[in-house]
């Protein structure tokens, strides 16, 4: 049989979308693509999202090599110019001459720019392509005023993009009377108005342009009634016009207003020639959405290859978020009286407006509208969808969120098999539960890269996920994220199974809990939890080994094979004769000294033989181990506070080093920093510590999950005005809580990133105490607190660990002869690292 | 055969110098081998010192683990992992360790090595 040769213009989405249908239905069809844009098909819908994104590749709808992988030609920068219909060829605007058995026309639509005198002016622009982008962006640089022609949806996300580009006058200019006319009714545009106006966005209603002033460059917009508008730039977002002027020029039947006329099979008036997308005219209707584009899409795709599917219709159902306002419009939003009884709730407080149409028998939902709180849609729109019956209180569906949790698997069983979860794709509820349960899809990603559901405009997406949570609780599965080959267990798990165990050794918890022979993931991980709850000297019954090599050396491992040493210096308090050993100690073992950000001393450069007599001496003078070495408390640093500061409020040095005394030595899942400030001055910057406590007149002001390092976080109010044993209650439960949950290797503050509910669940349950847990976490806490001994005092008085550090076993007394130093300010450091003979 | 007549065993060291389930470094011929006693797997393993990422005299102080059954050693300084009874570089990288037999008679630990 004869390859069939289709010819398709335009690569749009839609254009993208029928290649993909036609490769799935049928490999005897030769395409070929020609396109006006120089780069292939990128998703429109999310171009308000190049503005943040590094680079158009994450745009793209497909790989690369995608088309060439698919024997699909593509011509970019070379649109069609010339049809022949009777003898069926193109002609493209390089010259080239191609017979069709199929011709497709996806062309799309331009942006409709009104004919207002001073359009041609510099400062105008559209919004339509990653070009228009480029070109606004560019010139928002300099711009100080901007305005967006249209307060429909796409004119709101150009305004957004404006904002975002930094223009601090922002306006919207609109000729209805509402935003986003098509979608919303007037109530619900007045709340929408009033939240884009808390954001820096004006909006003029009912504004219709006579002229647009300047010279050369835009300076401002004259209206009808009169009225001037200052601005630099101005984006035009008045709707959209058919690219239809290919298709009237061969002959092709267009509607009075644009767009190729087609039937419900997408077929032109040549039913050789079809038309998909924002260029087709169906049922009286141009459709622009992406969503519907595809649909038509499947249908043309599936029509030529001998289907028969017709084209019904489509929900313009759309949710979106406005400048982080929801809004969202589904079913007939504006159906009222006679035809339908409405429900309203209009909350300007929470600025909130929920409008529900209900059919006069009160049985079923019609449409509405929702601005400011939408997680309902979903499910909202698929009762609408499949026609699903009211409860008795169809009232109660006004106030989703807090019921939602409750009665969202409900609802979702409710779904029938049939419903329309992806429109954009045209995905079943029953294809997503299969993906889950055949293809052991374990999450949305997963489900998008098997089904596609929610790869289009991603507005399915939260049900996805619902959906294959739902799936996944009724399979009796459950998300976890398990450690490594050798433990089929969360961390957690693991934590809750050590206790109960009371497993004491890494080999203990491998043989009865793990299998193999561990690894350099699970051995710190089990070593770290089994010193979180025990609080044994770490090096004891073959735990030596399973350390972190930091930890196993209780030093800090540096470049060359060298040891550093960090002495605990509580507070960063320190007498003068503490000092003169630091620098003796030093001097003796030709260390490298540093001061650390965290208040402490740092002594570089120690080999593994000396490590023992260093802290011998160290010890002898008073000082103990400062875990620089240990996913532990390190150092909280404080400022002088009120013994000394004129400004201070209480005595922060004191509490700090009341606070490192507590904590230290407690292992955790990840180092732990904390600082003490005496007043709102914060010159100890608890703020950026994982527990930070700054005196206040009344108390202590207990900030949590903070952090420095590569990517900083300010730390949290947990409790405000407490005194000091109620703080340290406090950091008590909190410490054991993080202890208990965290993943490894997650600092507190990604672990609140990543905690539902946030800081506000995070102290229900410090300071509310709403699991229960706080006596016990303060007893765990009190025992790890008691049985805390220094480890190096345990290490060198004991002969069997301080036999372990020698370099060579067969040579004890001997150091490592290839490590090496230079020197540099009078002082030694590592050589680099030796890579020029391999 | 050529290879075992060539090969030196020497006296390492004492099994109770070597560490459970750990390494240590030995001075041999002037060289430095890391000596694994896999005592889970109740097997022995000498490497070269040097990590060859970095070069770097620490293989001994590595975390003994497996991969599968492959018995590895991640190195302390950048966690990569070779395979003790091969050599060969498991994080994907084109260094191998040089790897030599071990022996344990009467209590000692030889090593072979090429004289």
């Amino acid at each position: 049989m004869e390859r069939k040769n289709i010819v398709i213009i335009g690569n749009g989405m839609v254009g993208n979308k029928i290649c993909e249908k036609l490769k799935q239905k049928s490999s005897d069809l030769q395409i070929t693509v020609f396109a006006e844009e120089p780069i292939r098909a990128y998703d429109r819908v999310h171009l308000t999202d190049y503005f943040k994104i590094s680079s158009i590749d994450e745009l793209f709808l497909s790989k690369n090599d995608w088309y060439a992988e698919n024997n699909i030609k593509i011509h970019l920068n070379d649109p069609v110019v010339d049809v022949d219909l009777s003898k069926k060829e193109i002609c493209s605007l390089k010259g080239q001459v191609i017979h069709y058995d199929y011709l497709i026309f996806a062309t799309g639509s331009a942006a409709f720019v009104p004919p207002i005198p001073g359009v041609e002016k510099q400062g105008v622009f559209l919004y339509r392509t990653i070009e228009d982008l480029e070109l606004i962006k560019a010139y928002a640089a300099k711009a100080k005023k901007g305005t967006v022609m249209g307060g429909g949806l796409l004119g709101l996300e150009a305004a957004k993009a404006l904002v975002d580009l930094g223009i601090e006058e922002t306006a919207v200019i609109e000729f209805a009377p509402r935003l986003m006319p098509r979608q919303i009714d007037a109530s619900a545009s007045a709340l929408l108005e009033a939240k884009l106006a808390e954001l820096g966005l004006s909006c003029l209603l009912q504004k219709s342009t006579s002229q647009l002033l300047g010279d050369e460059h835009l300076t401002g917009i004259a209206f009808n009634d009169g009225t001037v508008l200052e601005t630099d730039m101005l984006v035009i977002s008045a709707g959209i016009r058919p690219r239809d002027e290919l298709a009237k020029k061969i002959g092709l039947a267009v509607g009075e207003r644009g767009g190729i006329l087609v039937n419900a099979q997408m077929q032109t008036s040549d039913p050789t020639v079809y038309a998909i997308g924002e260029c087709a005219l169906v049922n009286e209707m141009i459709y622009g959405l992406v969503a519907p584009g595809y649909e038509m899409a499947e249908i043309a795709a599936a029509h030529i290859i001998g289907e028969e599917k017709s084209f019904k219709g489509f929900d313009m159902s759309t949710k979106l978020k406005l400048m982080g306002v929801d809004v969202a419009s589904f079913g007939d939003p504006f159906v009222s009286e006679p035809y339908a009884r409405t429900i309203l709730l209009e909350d300007r407080n929470k600025g909130i407006y929920k409008r529900l149409n209900v059919s006069t028998d009160g049985t079923r939902l019609l449409g509405g509208i929702l601005v400011g709180e939408a997680t309902s849609y979903n499910m909202l729109l698929q009762m609408v969808n499949n026609s699903m019956p009211l409860a008795e209180h169809p009232e109660l569906l006004l106030f989703g969120e807090q019921r939602e949790s409750k009665s969202a698997s409900s609802g979702l069983e409710a779904l029938p098999d049939q419903a329309l979860i992806c429109s954009c794709e045209g995905i079943t509820k029953a294809q997503i539960c299969d993906a889950v349960i055949t293809h052991n899809c374990e999450n949305a990603e997963a489900v998008k890269k098997c089904t596609k559901a929610g790869s289009g405009c991603g507005g399915c997406v939260p049900m996805v996920k619902d959906l294959v949570n739902y799936t996944m609780k009724q399979q009796g599965k459950y998300i976890r994220n398990t450690i490594c080959e050798h433990f089929d267990l969360s961390r957690q798990e693991l934590y809750d199974l050590i206790k109960i165990h009371e497993l004491k050794s890494y080999d203990h918890v491998l043989d009865a809990l793990g299998r193999g022979h561990g690894c350099e993931v699970c051995k710190p991980l089990v070593s770290s939890l089994i010193a979180s709850l025990w609080n044994e000297m770490i090096l004891g019954k073959g735990n030596d080994v399973a350390q972190d090599s930091n930890d196993r050396y209780l030093a800090n491992i540096q470049k060359g094979g060298t040891y550093s040493v960090v002495p605990r210096i509580p507070g960063g308090e320190i007498t003068p004769d503490k000092l003169i050993v630091i620098g003796e100690v030093a001097k003796k073992y030709n260390l490298y000294t540093k001061i650390t950000g965290g208040q402490r001393i740092d002594l570089f450069g120690a080999h593994l033989n000396d490590l023992p007599f260093i802290w011998e001496e160290l010890i002898a003078a008073g000082f103990e181990s400062g875990h620089a070495y240990g996913k532990a408390l390190r150092t909280v640093k404080s400022c002088v506070g009120s013994t000394w500061c004129r400004f201070g409020l209480h005595d922060s040095v004191s509490f700090a080093i009341r606070i490192e005394e507590r904590y230290r030595g407690l292992r955790a899942p990840h180092k732990l920093k904390s600082a003490v400030s005496g007043c709102i001055r914060e010159c100890a910057e608890a703020q950026s510590k994982d527990f930070g406590i700054i005196a206040t007149e009344k108390g202590w002001n207990l900030y949590v999950c903070g952090n420095g390092g590569s990517k900083p976080q300010h730390a949290l109010l947990l409790a405000a005005d407490v005194d000091s044993e109620t703080c340290i209650r406090y950091i008590d439960r909190f410490l054991m809580f993080y202890i208990r949950t965290a993943d490894p290797l997650t600092r507190t503050a990604p672990w609140l990133n990543k905690m539902e509910g946030g800081i506000d669940y995070l102290r229900n349950v410090v300071v509310e105490d709403s699991l229960g847990m706080a006596e016990a976490w303060e007893q765990d806490m009190q025992l790890l607190v008691d049985s805390y001994r220094c480890e190096w005092k345990a290490a060198v008085e004991d002969p069997n660990i301080r036999k372990r550090f020698v370099h060579f076993v067969n040579a004890p007394e001997e150091k490592d002869d290839t490590v090496q130093f230079d020197t540099m300010r009078g002082q030694k450091k590592a050589a680099d690292w030796n890579l020029k003979t391999i | 055969m050529e290879t075992q007549l060539d090969t030196q065993w020497l006296q390492a060291c004492k099994i109770e110098d070597a560490i459970e389930n750990g390494g240590v470094c030995l001075k041999l011929n002037n060289q430095q081998v890391a000596l694994f006693y896999f005592a889970r797997r109740n097997e022995w393993y000498a490497t070269q010192n040097e990590c060859p990422h970095k070069r770097q005299m620490i293989l001994s102080r590595g975390m003994l683990g497996s991969l599968g059954d492959t018995p590895k050693v991640a190195c302390p300084f950048h966690k990569k992992t070779f395979a003790l009874d091969t050599g060969e570089c498991l994080s994907g990288d084109e260094c191998a360790i040089k790897t030599y037999p071990v022996k344990v008679e009467n209590g000692n630990v030889y090593i072979g090595m090429i004289a």
